[in-house]
């Protein structure tokens, strides 16, 4: 397991030194963040300050970041705590966007979202709506033209979500200059560890932003927004984490130096694979290609065989087969979709990783297509 | 925070706040810990090798949580704790079931969470009836069984209460249930790992715990949901489909590791513990009598966890109180609404006087507490009270024998 | 909450805890607040023949911003006339005594204290004159 390389890490990374250091100290400590006592205060103050390194991560004020159990949650507390019940979704969310219902905004075979269909929808009905769309997405790394829907959607009077869980820690994320609404953020895809995440309220502290409701009652924790005694250790973890991916943006903006090693490793080997969303902006760490005729299940076991880590897609449909959503709504056919694997980098990943993909990606690729491998000589 | 030390060292807060949170079982953080570095993997990703260690350990720990209150592993559902819990089980089957039958019985010193949820749920269109409990923090059976109607679907009482640590009738409360073809929920954040629970022999159909308050982890709970007579919900947080669509969400593996290994302790060792800490309670409880009088006790005695006391000191007051023993980390009132000057209504609601209610003081004792800690902390607050008592313009003049009451005080 | 140095030594420390005769002449004794309320002050000033306070005792059941506050102003009300006493505001108890904004009221209490210990001195007194006459 230890020669194992590990190539997902937009499923879950690893978590970060820093975030561990945070969890070990917190751990065995005792203390509810809401007495009043001396080890109650203690916890408050460990919870603060992750709440203000979050903060700085994505340009936020403190007091608008309202801890949760993960991602899904806070995705849930902004669909369902907005209010709004007309929803405009684009249809490459994540299934904690998409189960919430609402109209699905198509994308095109880059995986943005229609902009002008977004437009063509508000304009239809005047309901106030809440528009989501995710940063960067989980199985391509395509990033969404955030500022172009912020305006649209204001224009119209709509609130913007934006799911960050993919981009935050890995491109610089400014929640402000985005200009949107809400924007979720989940501890174990940067670095901190499961079960901590948060929803950014640009302005709720000031009531200046959206309002928003809780799902849950109870406690009055996170001014009644989240309530629930706090999960202090994950949470000190994510703010420990996301201090740790803070600083070391720019180290994560090199591994797009390894993730173009992959593509053009895998196109020397065989140029019709497909790189899904090629030509657009993409985070750093991800790509989704294809081994062409080759099955993405088969492929995912076989790297597994050669102790290599890859998914075929969203690591969250409990464990069945079955082709990539994202991938039939950029409209990419049968063939190619069936075929494309998700590779993702993460901040310990190193140019020999991407050695022992591509000879794994030759292996298996000469295997199940003998006849079809371009000679190395050639 | 307090590190949680086998002796404790006078330089930290003495923790007597069992009630509020647990520290981590140092054999539990042990067992969590190569989880949030070496062993990570997230549990739904079943293609590769960490996917799999992550899945097998987390059924593992779901399988730890089911023996404890005898059910089977499926009707584990992991959540994010027992608020969450509590909000899905009044929910979730109130929304399932809503058009069928929209009664739900609880009462009144429920924790505020579920206390909470059925007023959201009132307004929904709910009928909530809130039982009334005894002096001695009990509901009385036959008030329950009047209760329920041909419309009532769910009742939802505690099994042990947070404040004054009473453990209410459950299997009768189930078996009245069962019969009327009633859900039964109860919050069970404060009794699991504390008293044996047996879902089947106590006809419990859902059941919440938190990892916190039984020596594991925060951010994690359960809710129990019987298969057989199968429960049905409406999920809160929708999403990936974990847990059999019921939450979703990527399950915390280390979490769930923990609060996994904290029940299979508790199982192991409950019954060596309660004795022990009952006579650490007992010991605690005859060392303030022996030094100070007035002092009431909040709460049934004999229907009460091993770990909790809840004492009013007439004459002094909760805060000035908590002032003076400040290096004993115990709670007045809960401690969500401990930051309010409001008092506990939980103690409102057994009747106590509003002058006592003030002065309570919630001493919680569990696993790492020892006798060295008791017999300092009897001291302490004896010392402080009687000091407070002699600053005490009340205490002046019950000693003269006037009687408050008798007073016209002034409103302000 | 972090409560100041000042508070805190009149909490731990608290100056002229204790009890005068309410039955002599020279004594106003001021009882405020409510058992139900969480706080209760009782404050007792000596008054000499030239109406300065010369002593001044005080008990309080309450919290230890109450105690503070109780103990804080017997001391300022030594040596002062009645109408300089009278003068002591409760922003100028809350402010020595650097009190957090949820304890103000403890200040307002110590304030109607010396009030009602001022007024229960002077209607005796009244009284007392009238008997006289």
């Amino acid at each position: 397991m230890s020669d194992y390389v590990y190539l997902d890490h937009n499923a879950t990374t690893l978590v970060r030194p820093e975030a561990a250091r945070a969890v070990t100290a917190v751990i065995s400590a005792v203390g509810n963040p809401s007495s009043v006592h001396g080890p109650g205060r203690a916890a408050r103050k460990t919870m603060e300050e992750a709440r203000r390194a979050v903060a700085r991560l994505l340009n936020a004020e403190p007091a608008d970041v309202i801890f949760t159990s993960g991602g899904t949650e806070a995705n849930n507390l902004a669909l369902e705590g907005s209010g709004r019940t007309r929803r405009l979704v684009s249809a490459v969310e994540h299934p904690s966007v998409l189960a919430g219902g609402g109209e699905v905004i198509p994308v095109d075979h880059n995986g943005h979202v229609d902009l002008d269909r977004l437009e063509e929808r508000l304009l239809a009905d005047d309901t106030p709506a809440l528009v989501s769309v995710m940063l960067a997405n989980n199985e391509t790394g395509v990033i969404a033209p955030i500022g172009d829907v912020v305006a649209i959607a204001h224009r119209h009077g709509a609130l913007v979500h934006c799911d960050a869980i993919q981009a935050a820690g890995k491109i610089a994320v400014d929640v402000i200059a985005l200009g949107v609404d809400m924007m979720t953020i989940s501890a174990h895809k940067i670095g901190g560890p499961s079960g901590a995440g948060a929803l950014i309220v640009p302005g709720i502290s000031t009531s200046s932003g959206a309002e928003i409701r809780g799902m849950q009652f109870g406690g009055g924790q996170e001014r009644g927004y989240r309530v629930g005694t706090e999960n202090l250790v994950g949470i000190s973890g994510l703010g420990a984490a996301a201090a740790a991916a803070h600083a070391g943006l720019q180290d994560f903006a090199r591994l797009a130096d390894l993730r173009d090693a992959i593509e053009q490793g895998v196109k020397g080997i065989e140029p019709r694979t497909t790189i899904m969303g090629e030509d657009v902006q993409r985070l750093p760490n991800t790509t989704c290609l294809t081994m062409p005729g080759v099955d993405s299940q088969t492929q995912v076991m076989a790297f597994d065989l050669a102790g290599v880590g890859i998914s075929a897609g969203s690591a969250c449909s409990s464990g069945k087969t079955k082709a990539s959503g994202v991938l039939k709504a950029m409209n990419m056919s049968d063939e190619v979709a069936s075929s494309a694997v998700r590779v993702s980098l993460g901040w310990p990943s190193t140019a020999q990783d991407v050695k022992a993909f591509l000879a794994a990606w030759r292996d298996i690729y000469g295997r199940q297509n003998i006849d079809k491998i371009s000679s190395p000589a050639a | 925070m307090t590190t949680t030390k086998s002796h404790w060292s006078k330089d930290a807060p003495l923790y007597l706040d069992y009630q509020a949170t647990t520290p981590t079982d140092p054999r539990v953080v042990e067992k969590m810990l190569p989880f949030f570095s070496e062993r990570f993997g997230n549990p739904h990703s079943r293609t590769h090798h960490y996917g799999w260690d992550a899945e097998e350990v987390v059924e593992e720990a779901r399988a730890q949580v089911a023996s404890l209150i005898g059910a089977t592993p499926k009707e584990i559902i992991f959540t994010s704790g027992a608020t969450e819990s509590n909000n899905l089980a009044l929910k979730g089957v109130g929304n399932f079931y809503k058009d069928r039958k929209n009664h739900i019985i609880t009462c009144v010193t429920e924790h505020k969470c579920v206390l909470d949820t059925c007023r959201h749920l009132e307004q929904d269109g709910f009928d909530i009836t809130y039982l009334p409990v005894q002096e001695n923090g009990l509901i009385e059976l036959d008030k329950l069984a009047a209760a329920i109607t041909e419309n009532t679907l769910m009742v939802s009482i505690m099994a042990v209460n947070n404040e004054i640590g009473v453990i209410q009738p459950i299997k009768e409360i189930g078996a009245l249930c069962r019969e009327n073809g009633v859900f039964f929920h109860t919050d069970a954040a404060q009794a699991a790992g504390k008293i044996p629970l047996d879902v089947d022999d106590m006809n419990i159909d859902l059941m919440s715990i938190s990892g916190h308050k039984l020596y594991g982890p925060m951010g994690i709970g359960v809710l129990y949901v019987r298969r057989r007579p199968r429960v049905r919900i409406v999920a809160m947080i929708n999403g990936g489909g974990q847990e059999r669509g019921m939450r979703s969400g990527t399950l915390p593996t280390p979490l769930c590791v923990g609060i996994g290994e904290a029940c299979a302790l508790a199982e192991k060792e409950m019954g060596a513990e309660a004795e022990r800490l009952k006579m650490l309670r007992d010991r605690f409880h005859a060392g303030i009598n022996e030094r100070l009088s007035e002092v009431y006790l909040n709460g049934d005695l004999e229907h009460r966890i091993p770990g909790n006391l809840n004492l009013s000191f007439a004459y002094v007051e909760g805060e000035g109180l908590m002032m003076g023993v400040n290096d004993l980390a115990v709670s007045s009132g809960s401690a969500c609404t401990s930051a309010s000057l409001e008092p506990s209504y939980v103690l409102r609601a057994l009747g106590v006087e509003e002058e006592l209610a003030h002065t309570s003081l919630r001493i919680g004792l569990g696993r790492f507490t020892t006798e060295e800690e008791v017999d300092y902390a009897v001291e302490k607050i004896a010392t402080e009270v009687t000091r407070l008592r002699e600053m005490s313009p009340l205490w002046d003049m019950a000693q003269e024998g006037i009687d408050l009451k008798s007073i016209e005080w002034a409103d302000h | 909450m972090a409560y100041s140095d000042k508070l805190l030594d009149h909490y731990e420390n608290p100056r002229n805890v204790g009890i005068l005769d309410k039955d002599d002449t020279g004594v106003g004794t001021g009882l405020v607040g409510a058992p139900a309320c969480g706080d209760v002050m009782k404050l007792q000033i000596q008054v000499d023949e030239d109406g300065i306070i010369e002593d001044a005792k005080f008990k309080t059941f309450g919290c230890g911003s109450a105690i503070a506050s109780s103990s804080l102003v017997t001391e300022w009300v030594k040596g002062k006339t009645l109408d300089e006493a009278a003068e002591i505001k409760n922003t100028d108890i809350a402010q020595e005594l650097a009190l957090p904004p949820v304890k103000i009221h403890c200040s307002v209490l110590a304030e109607d204290a010396i009030k009602a210990a001022i007024t229960d001195y002077r209607s005796k007194k009244e009284s007392k004159s009238e008997a006289a006459e």
